[in-house]
């Protein structure tokens, strides 16, 4: 009896390492599969357009070092005023996104106010029901925003499920601390600011993320808002070098050369743009994993 | 001062009379939050234009709308459009494109989070947890048009993977200008991007599961193959189930970003889905109520999906969104 145990026993500890061995390896292709094609785009950006183009499969370093890709793209107007305009809609909308969710979700958030739940409830449906892009592009149109940059700020200046979460964040702040603060005689516009936002800062960390997030990231609303190029935030300067393969502006040469850099500027590019943000992220992914997560626990 | 007095009486005859009108009560909610109320103009002022003014908006699916008329002006025609959208001859292409795509994302893109949590579940050694953790999140910070500008990179007839399969004497071809390789190239890119991010939800739900379980079972004898199925996978069939639901919520709502960025002429016939044809119809070509009563149909369509599906869920295990 006790030997079959103990046989048992080696049979499962010798499971258990086979399992862990092929564990780690199997993680070890997961990421590989996420990091080669990124390094890849690393890699050509730096690389020789000929050269790229003769590597078989995924590049693992630069060939034929050049920067010549880098001062093409920093020579491109476009890309300057795209950086700069998408810098001016997260600044600018993301404080607007908080100033009114943090509004919001204090109002709702107040069990003595008489229309609380109405209001609860009027912005709940409009988390099931929309009129779709075109009953909304033509609201836009309504309100004259279109051909503005506010026409990408001021109609996504709330999202309804961040709303929620900063909602939670405040039901869970006991009440007691805005009562006392009544009683000193402060104003509901005092107690949000004063009393309310230090002890939601942690959500409202999060929210700045996604909602900043969701600015760098959007294109589609300038693309059909926007006519002035001068207007365009880097994403749709992206789409037009990078999708509908516009390198033109930004080569000088003739024939197949240009062909050939314009894809190595096009890896550059992608390289610019993106940074910055990749870089951020390692910081501050602590607090987008919180975001998910309350997310998670209200959705 | 007689003011005051006169609204102080209202107060107290009100809670006097127990049953206070409607308008005492507003009244004496306006006096005590007076500044809600002025908080609370923007966020209403928000929420009925770009919220409810779209979905009056909507109205303009049963009229013939011109911007020139405007919304009220404009001519009921009915259920004209619907009906035009129901034998469009491109209707069964956009819904059977749509249901392939969100089929395919419940099959591949579905499970992929749920399989990574897991293994980095068992991972023993916490510094080498973070690390795959940190890099399977990064593809989610990278943006939609970057994304498909890498993709449309590396499938091109010069790009890496071309290369790489020319090796095993594949032809090299533009692979999104392949109609049957759209879908796949799609749904991978899909799963390349948010598997790690997807999974962090799964994770959590991973480590909510009592360890007392897990020592209970290894003092019967249970090894970790066992306790993942009798411990890990039941703790985690609730998150999933919600997922789940979630998912199906979704079939008809395949996003029109990513497939606007990839798609061209030669790949509509299995590219074209119904968001992308709303914008087509109606931001391109300008049929205003056409394209917005296909995108009602598509919203009641996925309503009654998400009503159902949770039903049915609440009636089977009583796990549900609401």
């Amino acid at each position: 009896m006790r030997a079959r145990a103990m046989n048992n026993k080696i049979k499962d500890s010798a499971f258990e390492r086979i399992f862990d061995v092929v564990n780690v390896i199997l993680l070890i292709v997961v990421m590989l599969a996420i990091l080669l094609p990124v390094l890849h785009i690393l890699f050509a950006s730096f690389s020789d357009p000929v050269e790229v183009m003769r590597e078989k499969g995924f590049l693992l370093r630069p060939i034929g070092f050049t920067l010549d890709s880098y001062k093409s793209v920093a020579k491109n107007p476009n890309i300057i005023s795209g950086y700069t305009n998408t810098l001016f809609i997260v600044a600018v909308g993301t404080v607007l996104n908080i100033f009114l969710t943090l509004l919001a979700a204090y109002v709702i958030s107040r069990k003595d106010f008489m229309w609380a739940t109405f209001i609860t409830i009027l912005i709940i449906i409009t988390m099931y029901f929309d009129g779709g892009i075109i009953p909304f592009y033509l609201t836009v149109k309504t309100v004259k925003l279109d051909g503005s940059i506010w026409a990408l700020i001021i109609p996504s200046a709330i999202n309804t499920f961040n709303l929620i979460i900063m909602r939670t964040a405040m039901v869970c702040v006991p009440e007691s601390m805005s009562e006392s603060a009544k009683i000193d005689g402060a104003g509901h516009f005092r107690i949000l600011f004063s009393i309310m936002v230090p002890l939601v800062k942690s959500t409202i960390a999060v929210l700045t993320l996604y909602y900043a997030v969701s600015h760098w990231n959007s294109w589609f609303n300038a693309m059909i808002f926007l006519r002035d190029r001068k207007l365009y935030p880097l994403q749709l300067i992206l789409r037009e070098i990078l999708i509908q393969g516009d390198t033109t502006m930004m080569t000088a040469g003739s024939g197949e050369d240009i062909a050939l850099i314009g894809e190595t500027i096009k890896y550059a590019t992608i390289v610019v743009a993106t940074v910055p943000v990749l870089c951020v992220y390692p910081f501050l992914q602590r607090y987008f994993v919180k975001g998910v997560l309350i997310g998670a626990v209200k959705g | 001062m007689e003011n005051i007095a006169k609204k102080k009486s209202v107060a107290t005859t009100g809670r006097n009379n127990h049953k206070q009108t409607f308008l005492t009560r507003l009244k004496k909610d306006f006096n005590k939050n007076k500044g809600l109320y002025l908080l609370a103009l923007p966020v209403l002022a928000y929420y009925l234009i770009f919220k409810y003014g779209p979905m009056f908006g909507v109205s303009i699916a049963f009229k013939d709308f011109t911007p020139g008329k405007g919304f009220i002006e404009s001519n009921w025609v009915g259920l004209k459009h619907f009906k035009a959208f129901f034998t469009d001859y491109y209707f069964t292409r956009v819904i059977k494109n749509t249901l392939i795509i969100s089929l395919g994302n419940l099959l591949f893109s579905f499970p992929a989070p749920i399989m990574l949590a897991l293994l980095v579940n068992e991972l023993k050694n916490r510094k080498y947890s973070r690390l795959v953790q940190t890099i399977t999140y990064l593809p989610h910070f990278i943006s939609t048009v970057v994304l498909c500008s890498m993709i449309i990179q590396l499938t091109m007839k010069e790009g890496a993977i071309n290369q790489m399969i020319s090796v095993f004497g594949f032809q090299p071809v533009t692979m999104l200008n392949q109609p049957k390789l759209f879908v796949p190239i799609y749904i991978i890119s899909n799963i390349w991007q948010n598997t790690g991010w997807n999974s962090i939800i799964y994770l959590a739900a991973l480590t909510a599961i009592d360890p007392e379980l897990y020592t209970a079972a290894k003092i019967d004898g249970a090894n970790r193959f066992r306790q993942l199925i009798h411990i890990t996978l039941p703790g985690l069939l609730p998150t999933v189930i919600i997922m789940f639901i979630l998912q199906i919520g979704k079939m008809f709502n395949v996003g029109h970003e990513k497939i606007l960025l990839l798609y061209n002429e030669l790949t509509y016939e299995t590219a074209e889905v119904i968001s992308t044809y709303v914008y087509k119809k109606g931001l391109l070509q300008f049929n205003w109520s056409y394209s917005a009563a296909v995108g009602l149909f598509n919203s009641i369509v996925s309503f009654a999906l998400v009503y159902t599906t949770n039903r049915i869920s609440k009636a089977t295990n009583d796990t549900s969104l609401w």
